[in-house]
């Protein structure tokens, strides 16, 4: 009877984070247990940074049993790729590089054009080179299932065939908490260990375990074109400014740190997490878009992209 | 706050789209550039709402083309009292996989019924893969009620049908709400046209229903994921078995027996986050060390001496085969369990789940996709495990083609 009461007495204090927490660290190990070379996709943004603190939590005080995988689109932020820099080091885990730019040499690929020219669809190139280079056999991703309605029906463990890509209609069936990561050589797994999180999620844990991450999260003063649409887009070196463009100077922040072309940063006085989270409390506009140029395309914009081989 | 998975079948017809569209819409979850996308959507492919609320949860091309849901679909919404993540799978006959694997991970059944129609086979299927499954919440949820002038009579005969039906299947909690998804009567709000219910409404139900662990005993399992073995100067003898303690507790200085070895340890230490604890509860990620230096390599069980499960080459199992390629006698298998994989074979197909009457059926020994069949399987290493009845993760397991690698079946161990 006692012992009873004490596991209520648990069940009432359970927070649902430590449940999303173990189901990630548990697809983390399983990553470990099942393939020979795996790779954690990093790219400096705040969702691939809780899951380098969840393979921490899963690994410690042993070494990744992975490398830390950047595909640097040469569009980057600074703050990012500064931040990518220093915790690969602080953590002394291994940090592989593969430039977009490179791959537009070496392929002689069209780099992106217009006004805001995305390297979007260019990165899947340097994607597949890459794991292809190392033969990579799984990929472990940031993806969260709340993102976008294609990425709602990808599983946690998510076979790709030997081109990279996603075919919806023959997804292995995923029951309890088993993961088939069965694969043929050369084709891969991409792996979404916070596939349950929401973005709020992804701030209060972030908030819970005290997490760093880079300054363009929080609010700053920038200078950016004011769009059409309404949207603001930071002037930098890769952007076209015309005489016709509004340019403002505005407190802005970033809620996902994408290209600096194509990743629009929103108005905001979120100084801290905490601001942070009451923010996105009263927010109207979902992350990708408020965001997210590319995924406006059209509606099937990531189905799209995930067939041929993206994240 | 805590977190509450449930799941979401009915016919193509019974508007389970629409409710979780409600549900989402209703909770203020659904931001307004979707909002915007959904009504542009609606213009032209919807149907005769506003905004067309299935289109929230049909999510890739070919569905909003057929107006189908063609796969497991994952949504997220939270109230103060609780998070929530919906399985929303399809009713269709030709995805029955689907709906085991939604229904595989939920605590809580939400099958839905058109008032008009009341019971039908696919209620019938639904309430029995359910069953199989071990759901410990079932909500019937009788909707389109706007369409049978919410008449308390129609809901009252659904209800009785319903219960005579489940009687056998042996379902533990069952609840119904009378609702219309459409007109959003009794999803978020009480309706007001159906005086005559005295319960929740929908997500007043979902929110305050005390959840009860799928088929969790106390007795304590654990299974080894990983091996931590930093093998560095100032930690060259760390040896840590990297897992989750599947049920139960675990504590220090326990005495315990690894499987399928059988050898007899006591645990020396536990490790959550690098911290030393003194005792593990359920789901939590550890460490464990051990006080003898064995032989332990992933996929082995390190359990309680006192309470062993079975460890067998043999075991008796309910599958759902899930193969577009139907079974062939004889042919090489891998079983897993959780992070244990072994060679196995079907010896034999003993009996076929009718899947409407859930009576067992002569066997002529075929499995296709889509059957639900009573098996026995031999495996090549001998596997550790309880019945499903007492534990949903140690008496779980699918079965993987060698060749294709594809899941081709799931099970429930009897």
């Amino acid at each position: 009877m006692d012992y009873i009461q004490d596991k209520e007495e648990i069940m009432k204090n359970k927070d649902y984070l430590d449940e999303l927490e173990a189901e990630a660290i548990y697809i983390l190990r399983e990553v470990a247990g099942q393939f020979d070379r795996p790779a954690l996709l990093f790219s400096g943004g705040k969702d691939s940074i809780c899951l380098v603190h969840l393979a921490l939590k899963a690994f410690r005080p042993g070494k990744f049993p992975f490398p830390l995988v950047h595909v640097d689109t040469g569009h980057n932020f600074e703050e990012a790729i500064t931040y990518r820099d220093n915790l690969a080091k602080q953590l002394d885990e291994k940090l592989i590089v593969r430039y977009v730019t490179d791959t537009i040499k070496a392929k002689k690929l069209q780099d992106g054009k217009g006004k805001f020219p995305s390297r979007n669809g260019l990165q899947t190139y340097t994607l597949l080179d890459v794991i292809e280079e190392f033969e990579f056999d799984a990929c472990i991703g940031g993806a969260r299932r709340d993102e976008e309605k294609a990425r709602a029906k990808e599983r946690i463990f998510s076979v790709r065939d030997e081109f990279g890509q996603w075919d919806p209609k023959m997804q292995r069936p995923e029951l309890w908490n088993i993961y088939n990561g069965k694969v043929n050589k050369g084709e891969n797994v991409r792996v979404f260990p916070i596939s349950n999180w929401t973005e709020l999620d992804v701030w209060n844990y972030i908030k819970r375990e005290k997490i760093e991450l880079p300054s363009i999260y929080f609010t700053h003063e920038r200078e950016c074109i004011l769009t059409e649409n309404g949207q603001l887009m930071n002037t930098n070196e890769f952007v076209t400014i015309e005489e016709k463009d509004v340019v403002v100077k505005k407190k802005v922040r970033y809620r996902t740190v994408g290209d600096m072309t194509c990743t629009a940063a929103v108005e905001s006085e979120a100084y801290t997490v905490d601001d942070i989270i009451k923010e996105l409390k009263e927010a109207k506009i979902s992350e990708r878009g408020a965001t997210r140029m590319d995924d406006r395309v059209s509606e099937a914009a990531m189905e799209d992209r995930k067939k041929g081989g993206y994240f | 706050m805590d977190l509450l998975r449930f799941f979401t079948a009915g016919n193509v017809d019974d508007g389970k789209s629409t409710l979780i569209g409600r549900l989402l819409y209703d909770s203020n979850s659904i931001s307004t550039d979707i909002i915007e996308t959904l009504t542009r959507q609606s213009k032209t492919t919807g149907t005769n709402t506003e905004i067309d609320l299935a289109l929230l949860t049909d999510g890739l091309r070919a569905e909003r083309e057929q107006g189908i849901t063609i796969d497991v679909a994952y949504k997220y919404f939270s109230t103060d009292k609780r998070k929530f993540i919906i399985a929303d799978t399809p009713g269709h006959i030709q995805y029955t996989r689907n709906m085991f694997t939604g229904a595989s991970n939920a605590n809580l059944a939400i099958i839905l019924v058109d008032a008009r129609n009341g019971i039908t086979d696919q209620t019938k299927r639904h309430s029995i893969i359910s069953a199989i499954l071990g759901m410990p919440h079932v909500l019937v949820c009788i909707n389109k009620m706007d369409l049978v002038d919410y008449s308390e009579e129609k809901y009252k005969q659904i209800e009785s049908d319903y219960l005579t039906f489940a009687k056998q299947l042996n379902l533990k909690d069952i609840s119904f709400i009378p609702a219309s998804a459409l007109a959003g009567d009794n999803v978020v709000t009480k309706s007001d046209k159906m005086s005559w219910y005295k319960g929740k409404p929908l997500l007043e139900f979902l929110e305050t229903i005390e959840i009860v662990e799928a088929k969790q005993t106390d007795v304590s399992r654990f299974q080894v994921q990983y091996v931590i073995r930093p093998q560095t100067d100032d930690l060259h003898d760390y040896r840590g078995f990297a897992g989750r303690v599947v049920s139960g507790s675990y504590q220090k200085g326990q005495k315990v027996t690894v499987l399928p070895s059988g050898i007899e340890t006591t645990i020396d230490k536990i490790e959550v986050n690098q911290q030393e604890v003194e005792l593990a509860e359920t789901n939590t990620p550890v460490v464990l060390h051990l006080k003898d230096d064995v032989d332990i390599s992933r996929g082995n069980s390190i359990v309680p001496t006192e309470h062993l499960p079975k460890t067998e080459k043999e075991v008796t199992a309910t599958i759902c085969w899930m193969d577009n390629a139907a079974y062939i006698p004889g042919q090489k298998i891998l079983l897993q369990q959780n992070s244990f994989r072994t060679k196995a074979v079907v010896k034999e197909v003993i009996s076929k789940i009718d899947i409407h009457s859930f009576t067992q059926l002569e066997s002529d020994g075929a499995m296709k996709l889509n059957d639900i069949c009573k098996v026995l399987i031999k495996t090549a290493e001998p596997i550790s495990f309880d019945s499903y009845a007492d534990n949903r993760n140690s008496g779980s397991f699918i079965l993987i083609n060698e060749n294709t690698n594809n899941t081709i079946a799931a099970g429930t161990i009897d």
